[in-house]
């Protein structure tokens, strides 16, 4: 039939063959400036066209997924807070990919691409965001409360995370399973009290814990110098070992993250990692991003330093991959968000029967007052 | 009826109610019994309300001199103004304050009195309210912003056992009474858990400190400035929802409201109905419709002051009527309605006509 000569003709028309392409590549990367630290992370890093493709997959994912998200708030189905990760995108990758799923991790409210690295699926993410009970806090917890296994959020008081990261780090050195925690935190929460307790608490107990700072330029609309009387990040450890590194670049990150991972696992205790990364969207959707810094800037960033286009074009100039193998899987990735979008679009809202329930946790189920004395309202756990 | 069914009906804000009637003997108590089955019935396929209330603006204030419509973050704007121009020590900090604040509530003030009197914070609450009960300490009139209320509870324990118990224990050599906390307060349709609490009631159980949330901007100035002026540290919660949607003549000039002082915004013969912040535009409603469709005359307070509150007041009306109603933000369990309460109880009993119900959501006010 003419269906079975056109498919034909497609597979045959596929241009190049797998063999074509180089299978890895080692590329320089920018040295870490360092604190306490004898030596660092290596100089150089091995990227082979398997990783380089699912780097680029997922960092493409998550960027895409940004944008859907942008647009729906826009058209008011997404509501409440949103804030977008589109830029930071090497940082999410980076650290997954230099830790293993078994491992923990626990991040403030810009969490969607944490979310995603860390297991779950864009459709949970979306319609999370959108608030329906496909959602991967099934509807209730919206953009900044999102949670996978081991990974604990997704938290919105600032700062508040840290002392819990240090906490799920003392449970894996309790239970000797040789996981590590890598605890995340802004260059706006770097300021806050109980960061400090903790970096006392995890050192003095040399806890398996990594504090990664992304600093992204800016907390909320104040800028590092206005906010910070130091702005180098990695050294406000003091007593913790810190570096500093490029947070634009996916294989800086990965290089850097297994060897924190290392140093936590073999005993050292904890570690801190400075990300200088850059945010494209404001702090939240209120924000429009541009009365605290020039659209130059932003625009400067997207040119230079943009971590997507850094990993094409190494993996293009290095041909360890097409232009047209790249684009296709832009097209799937844009496929996914559709499907997605879709999905949290249509997805029905939680039932009211859920507005109580996992108060407490409770065997019976326990009954909560609603607004008179002859309804009651359910709160199973 | 009306009352309930607003209640469960109405848009994201759900309030936790107290005392209401249940009364056998009057036709009102029968006929909300009556009704009650059809408040039961699922409401229909979430509507979203941007409001659930219109906010009325009360009449210009002739005794204060002259008036400008300003909305309720403008009148917060005036009352910090006047003070930085009236009071040399006066200082504004907090978050974001130094660009207006992300409510616009200091808008122009950096640029009007200079950079050493309106700064910008890092983002450390505890630290925002120890420097501030600090600097209040050595003299200066300190005002501090906490972003969010929802943000005051690293600075809690610097508000319980620093600021609160420092007159006290110093045997009245220090103190912080210079020391105000403003903190937008309340529900906001969008605000979710953490941009939507009403913290009120932790802190009324703590001594040494006041309470204070106005209903709108005119009430706002005039209560603001009483809490920069009172000799205690004060909290003053600003309902978020009303910084835009409460517009009214407010005067320009400074002027003080009496703390401690409820108002009754409204005579009525049946019914005492308590509230602060937005949930008194909320009763406003109530009465109303309890007027219009049950016949049943309501009477209105606005509380004001959460710490000290006018037990005299309250306790005087539900002598007239018999009957107490109070509506806030919080949960129910805990909430501040409950100390009214029992305090009411204690204090009236003999004139109560009503069995005491005591029913709101316990769950997260913001849902």
């Amino acid at each position: 039939s003419v269906e079975e000569f056109l498919n034909g003709a497609r597979v045959v028309v596929s241009a190049r063959t797998y063999a074509d392409f180089t299978p890895q590549a080692t590329f320089d990367i920018k040295k870490c400036d360092l604190h306490k630290l004898e030596e660092g992370p290596p100089l150089q890093a091995v990227l082979t066209r398997e990783e380089g493709l699912q780097y680029y997959r997922t960092m493409q994912t998550i960027r895409r997924m940004e944008l859907k998200a942008d647009q729906l708030y826009k058209q008011k189905i997404i509501r409440g807070f949103c804030h977008l990760y589109d830029g930071q995108e090497a940082c999410a990758v980076g650290i997954e990919t230099g830790i293993n799923l078994s491992d923990h991790l626990i991040t403030a409210y810009r969490a969607h691409g944490y979310t995603l690295t860390r297991g779950g699926t864009v459709r949970e993410i979306m319609a999370e965001l959108t608030g329906r009970r496909g959602g991967i806090a099934k509807g209730k917890g919206g953009s900044m409360h999102m949670y996978t296994k081991h990974f604990y959020g997704g938290n919105g008081i600032v700062g508040a995370q840290v002392p819990l990261g240090a906490g799920v780090a003392l449970a894996c050195k309790y239970l000797g399973n040789n996981e590590i925690c890598v605890c995340l935190y802004g260059d706006g929460a770097a300021n806050q009290g109980q960061i400090f307790e903790t970096y006392n608490m995890a050192s003095l107990w040399k806890l398996p814990c990594i504090f990664i700072c992304e600093n992204n330029k800016y907390g909320m609309g104040t800028s590092v110098e206005r906010a910070a009387a130091s702005t180098d990040y990695y050294k406000r450890g003091d007593f913790i070992p810190g570096l500093r590194l490029d947070g634009m670049d996916v294989l800086c990150v990965r290089e850097a993250t297994k060897f924190a991972a290392e140093h936590c696992r073999s005993g050292k205790g904890p570690i801190l990692m400075e990300l200088q990364t850059y945010r494209y969207h404001g702090h939240s959707m209120s924000d429009p991003g541009v009365s605290y810094r020039t659209r130059e800037e932003i625009q400067e960033v997207r040119s230079k330093s943009d971590p997507i286009s850094m990993l094409k074009d190494r993996m293009l100039s290095n041909n360890m991959a097409s232009v047209e193998e790249l684009k296709e899987i832009d097209v799937e990735v844009r496929k996914e968000i559709e499907d997605a979008a879709q999905f949290a679009t249509t997805d029905p809202e939680p039932p009211l029967d859920d507005l109580c329930n996992h108060i407490f946790y409770n065997d019976p189920p326990m009954e909560v007052r609603g607004t008179n004395p002859w309804t009651k309202l359910k709160s199973v756990s | 009826m009306a009352a309930t069914r607003l209640f469960l009906r109405a848009s994201p804000v759900k309030c936790s109610l107290t005392g209401l009637t249940g009364g056998v003997h009057s036709s009102l108590g029968l006929t909300l019994l009556k009704l009650s089955p059809a408040c039961t019935a699922k409401p229909q396929a979430q509507r979203r309300h941007a409001a659930h209330f219109t906010y009325h603006p009360e009449p210009a204030p002739s005794q204060y001199g002259p008036t400008q419509k300003m909305n309720l973050f403008q009148s917060v704007t005036s009352a910090l103004d006047n003070t930085l121009a009236g009071d040399p020590t006066a200082v504004i900090f907090g978050e974001d304050v130094a660009f207006g604040g992300v409510f616009r509530c200091t808008v122009g003030l950096r640029d009007k009195y200079g950079k050493d009197r309106v700064f910008n914070t890092p983002l450390c609450e505890q630290g925002i309210v120890g420097f501030g009960i600090g600097a209040a300490a050595a003299g200066a009139t300190a005002i501090a912003e906490i972003q969010f209320a929802d943000y005051i509870y690293p600075a809690f324990d610097q508000i319980v056992n620093e600021a609160a118990k420092y007159r006290y224990r110093s045997g009245n050599m220090f103190d912080c009474g210079k020391l105000t906390i403003r903190s937008p307060w309340g529900c906001v349709g969008h605000g979710s858990i953490y941009h939507s609490q009403c913290p009120e009631a932790f802190f009324t159980h703590c001594p040494g400190i006041k309470i204070v949330v106005p209903r709108g901007p005119v009430q706002a100035k005039g209560l603001l400035l009483s809490c920069i002026a009172d000799q205690n540290p004060c909290i003053f919660f600003e309902p978020k929802i009303l910084y835009r949607a409460a517009v009214e003549q407010v005067p320009t000039e400074a002027y003080q409201i009496p703390l401690s002082q409820a108002e009754v915004l409204q005579e009525g013969s049946d019914l005492t109905l308590v509230a602060w912040g937005t949930q008194v535009h909320v009763l406003k409603e109530v009465a109303a419709m309890a007027q219009e469709k049950l016949g049943v005359s309501c009477e209105l307070i606005d509380l004001r002051t959460i710490l000290p509150w006018d037990t005299e007041t309250v306790c005087k009306s539900v002598v007239k009527t018999g009957r107490l109603l109070i509506s806030h933000e919080a949960p129910v369990t805990g909430g501040f309605a409950a100390e009214i309460s029992s305090t009411v109880q204690v204090r009236v009993r003999w004139e109560i006509k009503a069995f005491y119900f005591h029913r709101g959501w316990s769950t997260y006010g913001s849902l």
